[in-house]
């Protein structure tokens, strides 16, 4: 017993002015939680693309971060000779301890007062192989023995003299950018690499921060954590690389994501009393239609829904205005502090087809609920006074 | 057996703190193929008895019978389908949904039937055939004039061949050629097609062009042109035959 | 104004809508004064700093240290007065998941350094005499339960192991610049512990005449420029400044955010009272018929789109400078301060100004140019 849909698309194109209000509002609301989880999404994921399953990340006892680290090169050999270790081709263990300090940039286009800390991580050889995710994308490979660092693809252009063949200078050294890499838009992006040698003696001494290592049988993980952590010489604990970075963005991410839902929410309020108002008004101009309805013959029930996808309607155009407006968005390069590493990163809005999804539902959601008091109103009409 | 059937009903309102007496207990017999106008001052209740009739509302006590179902017992969910299959309703003004065309205005009645697509076009243009209306069907009300637009109306009220056919004021908000257009029309459904009509109205020319005229005063039924179909209380209390 | 009866009977006629309206807009103002103090927060923290106080810091970055030899190397710059430093420790409490600042300090002079840190003389005394005595600020005590006397133990992060304290002070800044989420405790106790001299993560000189405060920098840096420690000095304005700058786009996210509601605001009110408007048309004829002039008319729709948009706004923002001075809110330590400002206050006012203006014109002109006949023909 269905009321035809087309009267409901008319009746809503009748008030133009009206709808295109409300659905505006709508749109808006959704954008912004488009856009927010856009952020809160981009950033999780550049963190969570950093680590891989089959690598393990090797930090003194207790160090909540690389930057808190400190292990020795005794340390960094002993883990080189253990068992759980990858080989490579060559035979040689798929190891790679690392340097890890934070350095201030001036960034482009601000005064000396504006700097990030940049991540200038220490490598040898064998990163390039033991992160399968990174890969040189201009230039060539810091040689060793040399001052030349490879910056990643996010530090490119932002900062002053961050170009391959430019040069940079921090800790009173001047450094040849001979590369620029990329690493899947994950958080390795944001740093500057160069030779462990040449970083240890201006920065902390003789000592990393971390050590990575490809684990020979991923799945035994948790064997090769045991083995190294019971070790007393090594005082060490070992995570599953992608689970630590994936942690290092838990604060942050809870944060952008709490935020989106408290600030959406708040504004999706005030959005749906805009439906309710728009409704309200719609069913009270259209009392007479209503009442025409009833006397045919159509229940009740019939014109709740009638009403209902009417402001359902409504809300889904402005649903996918909200989606339109936060499209543009995508790829966008945000950049802020990880507190939890203290380190700058910059990632990219990641808007996906489930994110716009959800935006849609969710202008649906606020439509309906907006229009059901009003619509229940309407089916509940007394006719009779209705056609007094 | 009559097809509207009204024993002994009273129905008042409630205005505020005030109790308005609307029937007193009111008897009436309308036989099937009658055309009937009910006619009276304002506030004498002839909507009213009306609204009975389609079950939109219901009395204080008695009962109403339509078609042999008791549609003063009926409840709301089962008024609905009972209405779409056996009232055809015409009101003094807002009869059409203005966003929709003749056309579908008309076809609404039949979305409730479970007939096919197909078969509710042919419906269709035949009701808008009868009230001459066919070559309009794509026009939206407001670009059909009054006249136009209570015929649209009845062709909705006869698309889905009710059982009976109520009206209340159809020719209130009409000039006097669109009135006659209309009463003409109405004058056809019943002596051509056998439809059986209640009219509610103050207009005397309306009146004239139905078998039976009945007055509501005060609630109180009062014949007009006596036809032995019909009777009021006082004639069956005095017991006479049908 | 004696036609507001009149405007509050009209408002009163379609209660519920009115009531949504006025909700919708002091949600959406509070969120507006939210957002736009989180931008003045982080915009006033960079403004705030001692005038007189200078802070040097490993020029490499700020993660490297500075020797404790240093102290006497600045102490003897002309100019200084007095000198302190502290050093980050970095110590996590139960799960970890409240963040707080912990610091190695010199504690004589760090409080001398800082007068804005207050606290009962019997505490500060308990705390200088005893070594692994911690002087905690208000917010945290109050955010862990932590009780005056009690006896804490931090994980370290960089300096691993449990680290226990027994706390003797409680501090509560006067400046709420001055963080409150901070753990402090004697660097003697470290370097007990560690079995090495300490190490200082920044310095804090403070100077005789601030516009000396340049000159005194460079002489510093000067000094430590060719060493293995070099340093980088700016007064403590600069240095705060230059942590405002880590939260990196979020100021402009904000700002962005910000006006996106306050758009949707306009629409959902201007809405709520064109709508009301459309119904307006026979009370409008009515009143013109009684003798109500055109003019009288345009205000009495502009004074009821002001009485939503006043209320709304009253509710909203006062709400909001309310909610967040009472409950002393920090966005856990990372935004001290969070102070909803006059001028939000008055930018929020305007906003609601627009939004009266841009929701009432259209329905107040309407009703001022209605003409009477066409209108009470409608009313028959």
């Amino acid at each position: 017993m269905k009321i035809p849909f087309v009267y409901n698309w008319r009746s809503v194109l009748q008030r133009p002015a009206s709808t295109a209000f409300t659905a505006v509002g709508i749109a808006l609301v959704v954008a912004v939680f488009i856009g927010m989880l856009a952020l809160a999404n981009g950033f999780r994921a550049a963190l969570a693309r950093t680590g891989s399953d089959s690598n393990a990340l090797v930090l003194r006892r207790g160090a909540d971060s690389e930057l808190s680290s400190g292990i020795d090169r005794p340390t960094a050999n002993l883990i080189a000779t253990s068992p759980h270790v990858a080989l490579a081709g060559d035979g040689h263990p798929l190891v790679s301890p690392e340097v890890y300090v934070l350095v201030p940039l001036v960034r482009v286009g601000g005064d000396s007062t504006k700097v990030g800390n940049v991540v200038v991580r220490g490598i040898s050889e064998k990163a390039w192989d033991v992160r399968a995710n990174v890969r040189v994308v201009d230039g060539h490979r810091p040689t060793s023995g040399r001052a030349e660092i490879c910056i990643g693809s996010k530090v490119v252009g932002r900062y002053d003299h961050a170009a391959v063949g430019d040069r940079l200078r921090f800790a009173g050294r001047n450094w040849d950018i001979v590369c620029q890499f990329s690493a899947g838009g994950s958080a390795f992006e944001s740093e500057i690499w160069g030779e462990n040698e040449q970083f240890m003696p201006v920065f902390r001494g003789e000592a990393f921060q971390s050590v990575s290592f490809r684990l020979k049988d991923p799945a035994a993980f948790e064997e090769a954590k045991r083995a190294l952590e019971a070790d007393k010489r090594l005082q060490v604990d070992v995570h599953r690389e992608s689970t630590f970075y994936v942690q290092q963005s838990q604060l942050l991410g809870d944060i952008l994501e709490f935020l989106a839902i408290v600030i959406t929410s708040i504004m999706a309020v005030g959005a749906v009393f805009g439906a309710v108002n728009t409704m309200y008004a719609a069913v009270a101009g259209r009392t007479p239609e209503i009442a025409v309805l009833l006397t045919l013959g159509f229940h009740p029930r019939s014109v709740l829904a009638s009403f209902l996808v009417e402001s359902a309607i409504i809300a889904a155009i402005g649903g996918v205005i909200g989606c339109l407006i936060a499209l543009p968005v995508n790829g966008f390069v945000a950049s802020t502090t990880n507190w939890s590493s203290f380190s700058e990163i910059a990632f990219n809005f990641r808007v996906t087809p489930g994110l716009l999804l959800a935006g849609l539902i969710f202008a649906v959601v606020m439509g309906v609920a907006g229009g059901f008091f009003p619509a229940r109103r309407a089916a509940k009409l007394p006719v009779v006074q209705a056609l007094r | 057996m009559a097809l509207v059937e009204i024993r002994d009903v009273y129905k008042s309102f409630q205005r505020d703190t005030q109790r308005i007496d609307v029937f007193n207990g009111i008897t009436l017999d309308v036989d099937e193929g009658s055309f009937l106008a009910l006619m009276g001052p304002s506030g004498s209740g002839k909507s009213t008895l009306l609204n009975l009739i389609a079950g939109l509302d219901k009395p204080n006590s008695g009962t109403i019978t339509v078609a042999g179902s008791m549609v003063s017992a009926m409840t709301p969910s089962q008024l609905a389908p009972w209405r779409a299959r056996h009232v055809g309703f015409v009101f003094q003004q807002f009869n059409l949904l203005p966003v929709l065309t003749a056309y579908q205005n008309v076809e609404l009645p039949l979305l409730l039937t479970r007939l096919s697509k197909k078969e509710r076009d042919e419906r269709v243009r035949l009701a808008l055939g009868v009230v001459g209306l066919d070559d309009r069907m794509d026009h939206y009300p407001r670009q059909l004039s009054g006249g136009q637009e209570q015929r649209v109306s009845i062709a909705r009220a006869i698309v889905a061949d009710p059982t009976v056919i109520l009206l209340d004021e159809p020719t209130g908000q009409l000039d006097a050629k669109s009135s006659q257009e209309v009463l003409a029309l109405l004058r056809r459904l019943n002596s051509e097609f056998k439809k059986t009509i209640v009219i509610v109205t103050h207009d005397a020319h309306a009146a004239e062009r139905a078998t039976t005229v009945l007055h509501l005063e005060k609630g109180d039924l009062i014949r007009g042109d006596a036809v032995p179909s019909l009777r009021s209380d006082a004639a069956a209390a005095a017991g006479m035959p049908r | 104004m004696k036609y507001l009866p009149l405007v509050l009977a009209n408002l009163g006629r379609h209660k519920k809508r009115t009531v949504l309206t006025i909700i919708s807009v002091a949600l959406a103002l509070f969120l507006f004064a939210s957002l736009q103090t989180v931008t003045t927060t982080i915009a006033s923290a960079a403004n705030f700093g001692n005038a007189r106080r200078l802070v040097s810091t490993n020029a490499t970055g700020i993660v490297f240290t500075l020797p404790i030899a240093y102290a006497n190397r600045l102490q003897a710059q002309p100019g200084v007065e007095a000198v302190t430093w502290a050093n980050w420790f970095g110590g996590r409490y139960g799960d970890g998941k409240r963040f707080f600042a912990t610091f190695a300090i010199d504690p004589k002079s760090y409080l001398e350094m800082y007068p804005e840190m207050v606290m009962p003389e019997e505490q500060k005394q308990a705390f200088l005499r005893e070594r692994t005595a911690a002087l905690v600020g208000k917010s945290l005590m109050d955010a862990f339960g932590w009780k005056l006397g009690q006896n804490i133990t931090l994980q370290g992060t960089i300096f691993p192991g449990d680290w226990t304290f027994t706390i003797r002070a409680v501090y509560k800044p006067t400046d709420p610049q001055i963080g409150e989420d901070v753990v402090m405790f004697h660097h003697e106790y470290m370097e007990e512990r560690l079995g090495r001299p300490g190490q200082a993560g920044w310095y804090i000189v403070k100077i005789d005449r601030t516009d000396r405060a340049a000159p005194i920098a460079k002489a510093i840096d000067d000094q430590f420029r060719n060493s293995s420690y070099p340093t980088k000095t700016g007064t403590e304005q600069a240095f705060n400044a230059s942590f405002a700058t880590m939260w990196g786009n979020v100021s402009l996210l904000m700002g962005t955010i910000g006006m996106a509601v306050v758009f949707a605001i306009l629409l959902v009110t201007a809405n709520a009272m064109m709508m009301s408007a459309r119904e307006r048309t026979r009370e409008v004829a009515v009143l013109k018929t009684i003798g109500f002039g055109d003019r009288t008319l345009f205000g009495v729709v502009m004074l009821e789109a002001g009485v939503v948009a006043i209320t709304g706004a009253v509710i909203g923002l006062g709400g909001a400078k309310v909610l967040y001075k009472a409950t002393h809110f920090s966005g856990g330590g990372f935004l001290p301060g969070f102070d909803v400002t006059g001028s939000t206050l008055a930018l929020g006012s305007a906003v609601a100004l627009v939004l009266m203006v841009a929701s009432g014109v259209v329905p107040a002109i309407r009703a001022a140019r209605l003409p009477v006949i066409s209108a009470l023909r409608q009313v028959e």
